[in-house]
């Protein structure tokens, strides 16, 4: 089983990426000197940390578009309502440290709240507020996603309302009286699991984390498309109306690729918020859950290995691009889904195959 | 009858008498002493405020010219006496005459109470102008300010008034302060009198005095006023509310037109729509600025140059978009919507590399602003209303275009089978190019209307477009009507819903509406009928 599941390169470039993660990435940057040319700056960790984050996105937004043909312009939703759930135990770990030296968030105070609201009675458990992160955005796709594919809504009907689900979201956190600070969200974190957040040493374990958790997530993406369901899942791509003339029931399959989907945003966003110091519902704009289809179209719909190398494609680019000509970056963005689009349906990782199947 | 000298004269006797009478009585008042204008300026606020009155009391004309010194600064107390200074020129407060002011004059300081008493008087004051005008004004201001010492003056002015109108009006305003009263019969009037009030003010006024009353009969008497007064504006309220949701449905209609015909024709979403929408807005403020420079005199007229440039401008963009890109990904709908979106990121770029990122200005012309009063509680604004009038037109003209025409009928041939269409001759490339660039001279419109009643800024197309598609979607496409019905309804419900429940929380339940209909309805309210299984 194993053999069949990546083959034998497969295995060894897997082996290969763990290690970078591992080894590799806290060599560079813990154990290496700064002046050193093979110094990986804390910058550059920060970046990779984030950046593989947003490849476990492109990874599930890969699942859900690229193996069943659902595209999800509501994927930055379950993403930023996971780093919420984190954002919630984080600013709890403040403690009395805050501004207003006060058990409770900052932000609260500054509301003039006594108490903390109903929904953050756990926040004070890492274990039950990560039990949340996973719960409430996956609750939340499973009920969405039941009466959305019951009455069969798909195509860029389904597009439209998730774009429309995570919009009025954004407009619900940004309201103060929701109990998530508003405008400005969470930020400001000092610790996690009592440890402090500024190291080097926590930057790199988070680093490190995101890494693992997003191979460990390709392994089971793998695993799911290998599987019999996952074949399902592409004949609901090709063609819904067959699969479903053959005695096969696509709500249940759509149903749960859309909430296992959306469960791994969720764990995504859990892991960037600690690494990028804030969540705010900005994260939920329509163009954020945008963003995450173009990482998985350049890369490579239907590849697995093709969403991550569009995110850290286009991630990378936008850091550069921010830095160096902060006024074209949305020109290249929108050439790039255009690009995309009409030259390289089958991404950066089909570009290749094709070659390698030429030769 | 014989003319009697004696008799005329007597009669010119009676006459001059009788002025020589008048001007007695009014002589005294018509001079304020120097010891009452010191007596509202100096002292302390309660002090000053006495006397104030009782000036007012005595609807003393010469009073208004020293209320609005007094409120202007310019008046200067010395030795007992106040002066009018402006600039060089010193005043007697009393005599009027030029004089020079005393060593150690000193400023007169109104704290904010003193200026809401002194602004109350001069409102009084105009009470007795015999410009009518100036008297609504004087009511209108009274209204929030009046208390039991300008009831002396009201009741003057009430028997002084000619028109009817304002006489109703000084006597609502009587009952206003008589509500206040300390006596009970009196406020017992005054609450049964107010239940003729049309304003909301009156509401404000019976509900806090309702707080207040502790006599239980007169309570009864202002809860009874009070739920007239309430059934009264309510009308004006749900017309508010209708208004602005057929306002809001009418831009939401017109936005929805145009997505509704590429939808329809091509099954293509366009993410871009919003953004021809900006064109449209940019180029009616072009046109304006353009007017402003070479035209100033015909600079009213602007927005109807603008209308077809706008729609010209989208409709280009359109097609240009069009033939490079859409054409390329026809039936692949998901694929559309990512590029139609990098198009959309590109053109919002573009303009803020041009016009900078801040909004800009667009300017209603005059017969735009301003508004027609229907209740007292309920003015519509001329921008809205022309915008539902042109929304109409719009809707009329392409309900035309697409029953009536040549082009109509492809596009209609092209949307129920594209093949049939193509095998009988029509070109359907073309009817894509044509049908496209209508929708976007559609979206361009929209944005012309919009820039007369929001902001118009590289964002305004983002702001719309998640409401517009909801439109199409609970529309169903293919279908005019259904795009009208789904507009409106949507607007209505919209604002039905923010006025409980506030602006977020209706655009939420409003789109749980919209999930929960397409359970019924998959199709939306209007769909063809058909018997495919994708369907």
């Amino acid at each position: 089983m194993t053999s069949s599941l990546l083959g034998a390169r497969g295995w060894a470039a897997l082996i290969a990426a763990s290690l970078t993660v591992v080894v590799l990435i806290p060599l560079l940057n813990l154990a290496v000197p700064a002046e050193n040319l093979f110094h990986l700056s804390d910058f550059y960790v920060g970046l990779i940390g984030k950046i593989l984050c947003y490849a476990i996105c492109a990874l599930a937004m890969d699942l859900i578009w690229g193996y069943t043909g659902i595209l999800s312009l509501g994927h930055g939703l379950f993403f930023a309502l996971g780093g919420y759930g984190m954002g919630m135990y984080l600013m709890r770990q403040i403690g009395l440290e805050g501004n207003y030296k006060s058990e409770l968030p900052d932000f609260m105070v500054f509301l003039n709240w006594k108490e903390l609201p109903w929904h953050w009675a756990l926040s004070d458990s890492f274990v039950a507020q990560m039990l949340l992160v996973v719960a409430v955005p996956g609750l939340l796709a499973f009920v969405f996603g039941f009466f959305a594919f019951r009455s069969r809504i798909k195509g860029v009907y389904f597009s439209i309302i998730t774009q429309a689900l995570t919009f009025a979201a954004m407009l619900l956190f940004f309201r103060n009286e929701t109990g998530f600070g508003g405008n400005n969200g969470f930020t400001d974190f000092k610790r996690i699991l009592e440890v402090p957040l500024g190291t080097p040493g926590m930057r790199v374990a988070l680093c490190v984390t995101s890494g693992l958790v997003l191979i460990g997530f390709f392994v089971m993406a793998r695993a799911i498309v290998q599987s019999k369901y996952g074949r399902v899942l592409q004949a609901i791509r090709d063609a819904e109306t067959r699969v479903m003339f053959t005695g096969y029931n696509p709500v249940a399959y759509k149903l749960s690729i859309w909430t296992l989907s959306a469960v791994m945003c969720a764990v995504a966003g859990a892991l960037y918020v600690p690494q990028v110091g804030i969540i705010n519902p900005g994260e939920m704009s329509p163009a954020a859950s945008i963003e995450i289809a173009i990482w998985a179209a350049v890369g490579g719909r239907a590849t697995l290995i093709g969403p991550i190398v569009g995110a850290f494609f286009v991630n990378g680019a936008k850091s550069w691009f921010t830095v160096a000509f902060p006024e074209y970056w949305l020109f290249f963005l929108g050439a790039l889904f255009i690009a995309v689009t009409l030259f390289l349906p089958h991404g950066i990782v089909g570009l290749f195959r094709r070659r390698g199947r030429s030769e | 009858m014989t003319r009697h000298p004696g008799a005329a004269l007597v009669r010119c006797a009676a006459v001059v008498l009788g002025l020589v009478l008048w001007f007695a009585g009014a002589g005294p008042a018509a001079a304020l002493t120097q010891p009452q204008a010191f007596a509202m300026a100096a002292g302390d606020s309660d002090e000053r405020i006495g006397a104030l009155n009782a000036a007012v009391a005595a609807a003393d004309p010469a009073l208004a010219a020293y209320v609005q010194a007094l409120l202007a600064d310019e008046v200067k107390v010395a030795g007992g006496r106040a002066y009018i200074v402006r600039g060089e020129q010193v005043l007697d407060t009393a005599s009027g005459a030029a004089v020079s002011l005393p060593e150690g004059a000193q400023d007169v300081i109104n704290n904010n109470r003193m200026r809401r008493e002194l602004g109350a008087a001069a409102a009084a004051m105009q009470l007795l102008s015999p410009d009518r005008d100036q008297r609504a004004r004087g009511i209108a201001e009274l209204r929030s300010q009046a208390d039991e010492s300008k009831l002396p003056l009201i009741d003057k002015a009430a028997a002084m008034e000619t028109d009817a109108a304002l006489k109703q009006q000084l006597e609502l305003l009587r009952a206003a302060v008589g509500i206040s009263s300390e006596d009970k019969l009196r406020r017992l009037e005054a609450a049964t009198l107010l239940a003729g009030s049309r304003l909301p003010a009156t509401r404000a006024l019976l509900l806090e005095r309702q707080a207040e009353e502790s006599e239980a009969e007169v309570k009864a008497a202002i809860k009874a006023s009070l739920a007239q007064v309430e059934r009264r504006l309510l009308w004006g309220e749900w017309l508010g509310v209708l208004f602005t949701g057929i306002s809001l449905g009418s831009i939401l209609m017109l936005v929805a037109l145009g997505l509704a015909i590429t939808y329809g024709l091509m099954g293509v979403i366009n993410m871009a729509h919003g953004e021809l929408m900006m064109i449209g807005a940019y180029a009616t403020y072009v046109v304006q600025n353009l007017f402003r420079q070479h035209l100033p005199g015909a600079f009213d007229l602007y927005v109807l140059a603008a209308i077809p440039v706008s729609f010209l401008a989208a409709a280009l963009a359109g097609a240009v978009l069009e033939r490079s890109v859409i054409r390329w990904l026809y039936g692949r709908p998901l694929e559309t919507l990512l590029a139609t979106w990098g198009i959309s990121l590109i053109l919002m770029q573009t303009v803020r590399s041009i016009f900078g990122a801040q909004n800009v200005g667009v300017e209603n012309p005059a017969w735009l602003s301003g508004g027609l009063q229907v209740l007292p509680n309920l003015t519509l604004p001329w921008n809205r209303l022309a915008i539902i009038a042109f929304a109409a037109l719009v809707l009329l003209g392409v309900a035309l275009l697409i029953s009536k025409t040549r082009l109509g009928l492809f596009v209609r041939g092209v949307t129920q089978n594209r093949r049939m269409a193509s095998c009988v001759g029509v070109n359907t490339a073309r009817v894509d190019t044509y049908a496209f660039a209508l929708g976007a001279g559609i979206a361009g419109l929209a944005g012309c209307a919009l820039s007369q009643v929001g902001n118009v800024g590289p964002d305004l197309g983002q702001g719309y477009i998640v409401d517009s598609f909801m439109v199409v979607v609970l529309g169903g496409v293919g279908q005019l009507a259904g795009t009208v019905y789904a507009g409106l309804g949507l607007g209505v419900l919209n604002k039905l819903l923010e006025g409980w429940q506030g602006a977020v929380l209706a655009k939420i339940m409003v789109l749980v509406f919209i999930v929960i209909f397409i359970q019924k309805r998959p199709q939306g309210i209007f769909a063809l009928k058909g018997r495919s299984a994708e369907a």
